[in-house]
This record gives structure tokens, C-alpha cells and sequence, in this order.
């Protein structure tokens, strides 16, 4: 405090009089110990407060513990425990290393042509006739985050709606990147504390009330941070809802084929919307469903009324991004490109997307027979509802606490455990600190 | 069936949608929304890539050819991704990127041993390439002054106006290329230094101007540094080129060392793309030094901030690949002897472009080739002239009269001069 008070001194003794006078040997008043001649422009800057959830890894890696855990940031882990590079990416990675013909140059503004097609397919399905009438435009972004704030910044510009709806709760990022691009957030209920599942009539009538044309974010499955994702039914009552009132989708879909192990059966709800004529936005990321994740490889895809449309959309978009980062990165979506147009690589893909979800899916019943085993108080069924990479477990912030004090458990303070985070070997562990948690702490 | 317009007023009652969402009933949300002009840059290749004929010159776009006119992608690079292929994980790297890459990229800006390293005062985050950083800065400048405005020189890369636009920073110009001389507009650019009000940000290009070629001298620079000082300026080096200009990586950092022996506190832009042809990995990082540590940390926290809603963190592949380079001293050593061959080769290339020029006789002084420095020479050819470049001689190059050398070869540049010969002898 007193350093800035003592900057802020400097600084408006420096805006003095002969300032103005034009007389170099007085203004210039050498800091004699910095070796520069006058305070930083950006003095008054304060640290940011730590990102929530990557803050847990960081004080997750400063914990010494033997028997600490990390359920904190949703990065898949093996059952040992280590991250993972799907096989199929490491050949497809091997192909273009050895390719000498390959190049590095610039991409187009709206990224790899062939991953655009191929992300649409996969999200889409290949037989959707918005596909088929080229009535979409898909943009590579950069991961779910990029394609989120390609499109809010597209909305914000070109859409007659600056309000988007975002259910409660959802990642922390979201709030984020709508409000940066100049979205107005609210927010629709959507989490049921009392059953640890979705609140479908708080969502319709929320929605219900919604001004027309709002923008309204889904989650195309593996809700996050909840895991409660609505049935097919329900998708269908909100998809009616949504379209009688002319709300914008835009889904987010960061776990297509994480969720359930099936990459159609969770996409349904993106491919329901597109399938009754309707325009809407999805943002696609490969972060999870590949292991990509520090590549940044995502997709942006709107579905118009018309081809014409799409292409004066498409051209719009490159106004956006060429101002953010001119072009997208190469390599993470020439991995994408060459798994998913070929069949024989695509096959491997689904058979070990399959097997991580259904190891996320083995830790699901891990925990929840083992708080069972311990009598532990309360419904954990929610743990076995729940689908994707995250169960909200229900535990308040001092239950949290207790449990990264005493336990080592790290996760973020909503009750988020990343299940991908587990495994056979630390499923007790977190068991005994639920148990302790919910016994001591109320 | 009833019409769309009978269905709506169905729904929403006599209010209606409104203009808005009537229109949207018919032609969906975004029939209204007007194609956006191409990128002046970015399409002059494609129209390139479009034309069948066979003499076809590719001089638009900046990145580098060899003398085949092919991409090049380095044997140093080659070897970073052997090892990186199948060894390493993909997993997110920290918002503010990769710190091994940031470490070796400061010290190609700032120097190998720079005390403002040590003392750990400058604050840095790995970017999306130049035009990343330069994005990341100018939110960065919105956000903690949003009264400042940036003065940008005339001409610039024309992507430094849709940034700090898109960023809501005003914009003012100061002089900087003289037609008549096709060199540095100085006394412009120092009135305009001058007269700017005490405190502003300036964009300064640290080396290789795009699109002149035309850099300050050694002396000058150290003139703008003084006069800087006495204004109190902001200096942001834009440096997209070290090493590609002359060659030698310290020489092309020499404008941001004479502002860092002057005291400034610096923001730089640094860019991979060229100098190690990592174009589309999208590799950069933006700097900002501070007063001291605790500054330094305070404002990356809040680079990082800008960072997350952007992109979260930024792409890993493209950062391994300079820092195994950086890193390893043999593929340091390789790198550097490689991008001395590139900015020698287009060295060359000025050489024989004037040459050829001035032994068809051309009335007209070509001594600018050979005096700007880096990818772009500008020519001094008016739109006019260009267009006719393109379309008798099909070569591309933007309206501006800008020419990639990087694109000029061996193969090429008779042809090249002849049509620049013809196109010019009557002026």
C-alpha cells in the first residue's frame, strides 16, 4: 500500500509545471536505483486473483502429501493416474512428422478446410440436411474457449439479442467471454440442489421468460460443472419451447463421445435442433474427446437459413478473428483432420474414446458402492446419474476445505470432482474424506 | 397452411417480433448481415492461387520462399517435432504459456544476459504469433488506461488498425514513409513525436518496417529514444522480423536495446512466424516491462485475465517447438546459420532485382530496393500500375505496391523487372 501511495506520489509530482516548459534537463528525473527514468504507465495495475479452477492445480502441486489427489481441472487421467495421448493421435501426429511434403504456413482466417468439414460432419451427423443444403459455415477456433468467443463476438455485432442466458451453475469461463464481447449475461435455473439433478421446471419457466430472440447456452451434453444433462424427452419440450419463442441456441459441446462413449448419442441434442430448420451456433472442442488439449482445437459452426446466408456469415466471422490472432494454430487440427477422414484411424478413435468413458464410468460406481460400503449418510445416487467428467457431489465450501485440509483432496469449492481425477487406488481415499466431511462437517 | 406471417403473429400475438424478428421469420437472423470485404493481404493470394497461367509470381503474401519459390520449413524445426512427435503429452500448457519458450524469447528482445531478465521485472505471456501479442497489449492498454490512444505510422500492416480497433483504442497516424525519397519520413515522424501529447503510445516497428522496408537509422533511432523520453512516450515494438532483416538477430534487436539502455519501459511484440517459419503454429509473445518484480507479476496476472476469455491458454505445440530449439545450443546455432540464409538469399534477391532493372534501362531510381531492409520492398508503383502487373503479367502483390522479396527467386526475377520495366517506363 504504501509503495503504490509512494507511485502514485512520483507520479503526479512528475506531471508538474516545467512538464510543460520544454526544458529537457527538467523533466527528466533519472530513477537513479531502477536505472529507468520514470515510473511504469501501468503502476496502478493489481494482480489479478487466481483463475478458480487452474488455482487448484497450483496449490495441488505445492502440496508435499503422499496421498494427495488432484479432482480439480478436467484433464483425463489413466488409472495410474497419468495423462494421456490417444494412441491414434501419436500415429497421426507421426504421419505429418514424417511427411516432408507438409508445410507450416499460414491457414486460411477460418483454419483447415478439411477439419471444418469433418467437425461439422461429427457434430452434425453426415446425413444433416443443413449440411446437406450448405447452410452451415464452420470456423476453426481455438478450442471450445476460441469458438465460444468467435461466436459471442459475432452475436454481439451482427444479432439484434445482446442477452444470453447461461443455466446455473456453468463453467466458470462462460460469463467470461460473453460479457467480454459485449453480451449481457443472465442466467436460467437449472441445477436442483435438493435432488442433485436438473430443475426442469425452473429451466422452461426461466426460459419462458425470456425476451424473444434471446440467446440462450446449452450444453450439449455432460453439463459442466454438474453432469446433469436432460433427457431426450426434455430436450424435446425445450427445443419446442425454444423455437415458439425464436431464443438462439448456442451449444457448447466439449464432451461429444465422453459422455456416454457414443460420439451420435451425445450429439442428439445439437442434431434435434438442427434437424427442424431452425439457425443456431455450436461451439465444438477437441480438448477431452481427443486429448488435445493444449493444441487448441475447436470449431465454430452456425447453421443458417439459407447457403447465401452462411456465406455472408462466414465472412463476417473472418473480420472477427483476424483482429484476435490473424489465423488458427496447424497442428492440432491436421491431427483431427487425419483421424477423422480416415475410416480405419476414426474406428481406433471411437474404441479409445469408448474406453476412457467407460472408465469414468467404473469410477462412478467405484465411489459410489464404496460410500455405500462405508454407510455414509445421505443420497450419492446423483454420483451414478450424473454422466461426463464431473459429478457435483452436493458438498458446501467448508465441507470442500475440510477435505483438501485434511485429506489432500483438491478440487474446486462448488463440490466439483473431476472423476477422470480418479482412480481404483484413490477411490477410498476420497471416499474416507467424504465420509469424514459429511460427518463432521454440516 | 398458414403463412410465416399468419404463424407469427400466432406466437407472438399482434406485438409481434418486430421489424427484427419478422425479417428473421423469413430470411433467418442473419440475412441481414452484409459480406465483409476481403482481407486486402490474404486475398491477393488466393487470387493467385486461382490464375491457371504458367509465368504466374506470387509476391503478395510475407512468407518466405526458397529459391524454387517453395515453403520452407527448417531442419531445425524438423528435429524439434521428431523429438516432440510421440514423446511428449498435449496437456494445457499455464495461461500464460510456456515459460521455457518465454524465457529464451525474452532474451532474444531484451539480450542474452539482460539485467531486466535477472531481475525478473519484465512481464510476459506466450501469444497467438504478432498478431496475438499486439491484441493481447491493446485490450491490456483498454482495460488499465482506457484514455490512452495509440499512434500508429503511415503506413503500417494493415491488421495493426483492425486490432487496436476491435480493441476500442483511438487511433492517431504519424508520418513515416516519404514517397518522394521511398526512405524515412523523419522530420514528420519527429514533429509528430513532438507535438503528440506527453504520455502517448506509439507503435513503433523494431526492424524490417512492413510494408516499407524503410527502418530509422542507428542515430535516429537513438534521436526518437531521446525524444521519447522528454514526452514521456509509451514504446511498443512490434518485432515480427528479428533476425530476417539483416540477418543477425542482435543487430535487428538494436532500436530495442537503445530504448532499454534509455530507460524506457517497453511493450514488445515478438513473432515466430517469420524467423523460425512457424506461420501457422500461431507462436509469439508479448512483453511489458515493469518497474520491478512485483509489477512485473501484476500485470502478466492481468494478461492472463485477457487471455482466458480469449482462448484459455495458448497452443502448445508451436511454443516446444523454439523452446527444444532455443534450448539445445546446436539447434540454436543451426537455427541462426538458417535464418541468416534466408535473409541473405532475399538480400540477394534486392541485389539482382535492382540490377536487372537498371540494365534495362530504366529512367527511374531503384536504389530503394537495395536500401529497405527485410520480406517487403516498397516499390513506389502506383495501383494502377499494380493492376497491370496482375493482370498482362499475372503478379500478385497488394495495390500498395508492396513486393514480398521472399518470393522473388532466381527463377523469377528477370521476369519480374521486365514487367515492373514496362509498366513503369512511361512514368
Amino acid at each position: 500500500m504504501e509503495r503504490r501511495v509512494g507511485v502514485l506520489a512520483r507520479h503526479l509530482s512528475s506531471h508538474s509545471p516545467s512538464m510543460a516548459s520544454g526544458n529537457p534537463s527538467e523533466m527528466i528525473s533519472p530513477f537513479p536505483t531502477a536505472g529507468s527514468f520514470g515510473e511504469s504507465v501501468f503502476a496502478h495495475v493489481v494482480q489479478a486473483p487466481e483463475d478458480p479452477i487452474l488455482g487448484v492445480t497450483v496449490a495441488y502441486n505445492k502440496d508435499p502429501s503422499p496421498v494427495k489427489v488432484n479432482l480439480g481441472v478436467g484433464a483425463y487421467r489413466t488409472e495410474e493416474g497419468k495423462p494421456l495421448v490417444l494412441n491414434v493421435v501419436r500415429r497421426a501426429e507421426q504421419l505429418l512428422v514424417n511427411d516432408r511434403s507438409r508445410v507450416k504456413e499460414y491457414l486460411p482466417i477460418t483454419g483447415l478446410a478439411d477439419f471444418n468439414k469433418l467437425s461439422a460432419k461429427l457434430i452434425f451427423g453426415s446425413d444433416s440436411p443443413a449440411l446437406q443444403e450448405n447452410r452451415v459455415t464452420t470456423v476453426q477456433c481455438l478450442s471450445g474457449t476460441g469458438s465460444l468467443r468467435v461466436g459471442a463476438e459475432f452475436l454481439a455485432k451482427h444479432y439484434h439479442q445482446h442477452t444470453i442466458y447461461i443455466p446455473l451453475p456453468t463453467w466458470g469461463n462462460h460469463p467470461k467471454v460473453f460479457t467480454i464481447a459485449g453480451l449481457s449475461v443472465k442466467t436460467y435455473r437449472y441445477y436442483d440442489p435438493a435432488t442433485r439433478g436438473l430443475n426442469f421446471q425452473g429451466l422452461l419457466e426461466d426460459l419462458r421468460s425470456a425476451p424473444l430472440g434471446a440467446i440462450v447456452l446449452l450444453h450439449a451434453c455432460a453439463h459442466n460443472p454438474t453432469g446433469v444433462d436432460p433427457t431426450l424427452e426434455q430436450w424435446e419440450q425445450i427445443r419446442q419451447l425454444m423455437r415458439s419463442k425464436a431464443l438462439l441456441p448456442f451449444f457448447d459441446s466439449a464432451y461429444q463421445g465422453f459422455a456416454s462413449g457414443s460420439l451420435d448419442a451425445d450429439a442428439q441434442s445439437v442434431r434435434m435442433f438442427a434437424a427442424d430448420g431452425g439457425e443456431l451456433l455450436a461451439a465444438q472442442s477437441y480438448a477431452k474427446n481427443m486429448g488435445l488439449y493444449g493444441e487448441r482445437v475447436g470449431a465454430l459452426s452456425i447453421v443458417c437459413k439459407s447457403a447465401n446466408v452462411a456465406a455472408k456469415v462466414e465472412s463476417q466471422l473472418k473480420l472477427v478473428i483476424r483482429p484476435m490472432y490473424s489465423n488458427p494454430p496447424i497442428h492440432g487440427a491436421s491431427i483431427v483432420a487425419t483421424i477423422l477422414k480416415d475410416s480405419g484411424m476414426y474406428q481406433e478413435w471411437t474404441i479409445e474414446l469408448k474406453a476412457m468413458a467407460d472408465r469414468i464410468i467404473n469410477m462412478r460406481h467405484q465411489l459410489f458402492d464404496a460410500l455405500r460400503a462405508r454407510g455414509t449418510p445421505g443420497d450419492w445416487s446423483h454420483i451414478l446419474k450424473q454422466i461426463g467428467m464431473f459429478t457435483f457431489t452436493g458438498l458446501n465450501t467448508e465441507q470442500v476445505a475440510f477435505m483438501t485440509k485434511e485429506y489432500h483432496i483438491y478440487m474446486t469449492s462448488d463440490g466439483r470432482i473431476s472423476m477422470a481425477g480418479l482412480s481404483s487406488r484413490t477411490v477410498p481415499h476420497l471416499a474416507d474424506a467424504i465420509h469424514a466431511a459429511v460427518t463432521r462437517i454440516k | 397452411m398458414a403463412s410465416r406471417a399468419v404463424i407469427a403473429r400466432r406466437i407472438f400475438g399482434r406485438g409481434g417480433l418486430g421489424v427484427a424478428g419478422a425479417r428473421a421469420m423469413s430470411t433467418g437472423w442473419w440475412g441481414g448481415v452484409e459480406p465483409a470485404a476481403k482481407d486486402p493481404i490474404l486475398g491477393v493470394t488466393e487470387a493467385f492461387l486461382a490464375d491457371p497461367s504458367p509465368n504466374k509470381v506470387n509476391v503478395g503474401v510475407g512468407a518466405y520462399r526458397d529459391d524454387d519459390g517453395k515453403p520452407v520449413v527448417l531442419e531445425c524445426v524438423r528435429e524439434a517435432e521428431r523429438r516432440i512427435s510421440g514423446n511428449l503429452t498435449m496437456e494445457y500448457l499455464p495461461m500464460g504459456g510456456s515459460i521455457r519458450m518465454i524465457e529464451e524469447t525474452l532474451k532474444l528482445a531484451y539480450g542474452e544476459n539482460s539485467e531486466l531478465i535477472k531481475d525478473k521485472r519484465i512481464a510476459a505471456v506466450q501469444a497467438l504469433s504478432g498478431t496475438g501479442a499486439c491484441r493481447l497489449f491493446a485490450d491490456f492498454q483498454k482495460r488499465f488506461l482506457p484514455d490512452s490512444q495509440i499512434y500508429i505510422p503511415v503506413p503500417t500492416w494493415s491488421n495493426h488498425h483492425n486490432i487496436w480497433r476491435d480493441a476500442h483504442v483511438p487511433q492517431r497516424t504519424f508520418h513515416y514513409y516519404h514517397p518522394e525519397s521511398k526512405g524515412l519520413d523523419f522530420a514528420g515522424l519527429m514533429d509528430d513525436v513532438k507535438n503528440a501529447p506527453n504520455g502517448s503510445f506509439f507503435l513503433l516497428h523494431a526492424c524490417a518496417h512492413n510494408p516499407t522496408g524503410v527502418d530509422p537509422s542507428e542515430e535516429q533511432w537513438r534521436e526518437i529514444s531521446y525524444q521519447f523520453k522528454v514526452k514521456n512516450h509509451f514504446a511498443f515494438f512490434d518485432m515480427a522480423y528479428q533476425g530476417f532483416a539483416s540477418g543477425d538477430p542482435e543487430r535487428d534487436a538494436k532500436a530495442i536495446r537503445i530504448f532499454l539502455e534509455d530507460g524506457h519501459l517497453i511493450g514488445c511484440a515478438q513473432s515466430y512466424a517469420k524467423n523460425m517459419g512457424l506461420y501457422g503454429q500461431r507462436v509469439g509473445c508479448l512483453s511489458v516491462l515493469c518497474e520491478d518484480e512485483m509489477q512485473a507479476v501484476a500485470v502478466k496476472s492481468q494478461l492472463q485475465q485477457i487471455a482466458r476469455p480469449m482462448y484459455s491458454n495458448p497452443p502448445v505445440h508451436g511454443a516446444l517447438i523454439v523452446s527444444i530449439i532455443l534450448n539445445d545450443p546446436d539447434l540454436k546455432n543451426l537455427w541462426l546459420r538458417e535464418v541468416k540464409g534466408m535473409a541473405d538469399r532475399i538480400i540477394g534477391m534486392r541485389t539482382a532485382l535492382r540490377e536487372n532493372l537498371e540494365s534495362l534501362g530504366s529512367s527511374l531510381s531503384w536504389e530503394h530496393i537495395t536500401n529497405q531492409i527485410g520480406m517487403f520492398c516498397y516499390s513506389g508503383l502506383t495501383a494502377e500500375q499494380v493492376d497491370r502487373l496482375t493482370n498482362e503479367f499475372h503478379i500478385y502483390m497488394t495495390r500498395n505496391g508492396r513486393i514480398s522479396m521472399a518470393g522473388v527467386t532466381t527463377g523469377n526475377v528477370s521476369y519480374l523487372a521486365n514487367a515492373i520495366h514496362e509498366v513503369t517506363k512511361s512514368s
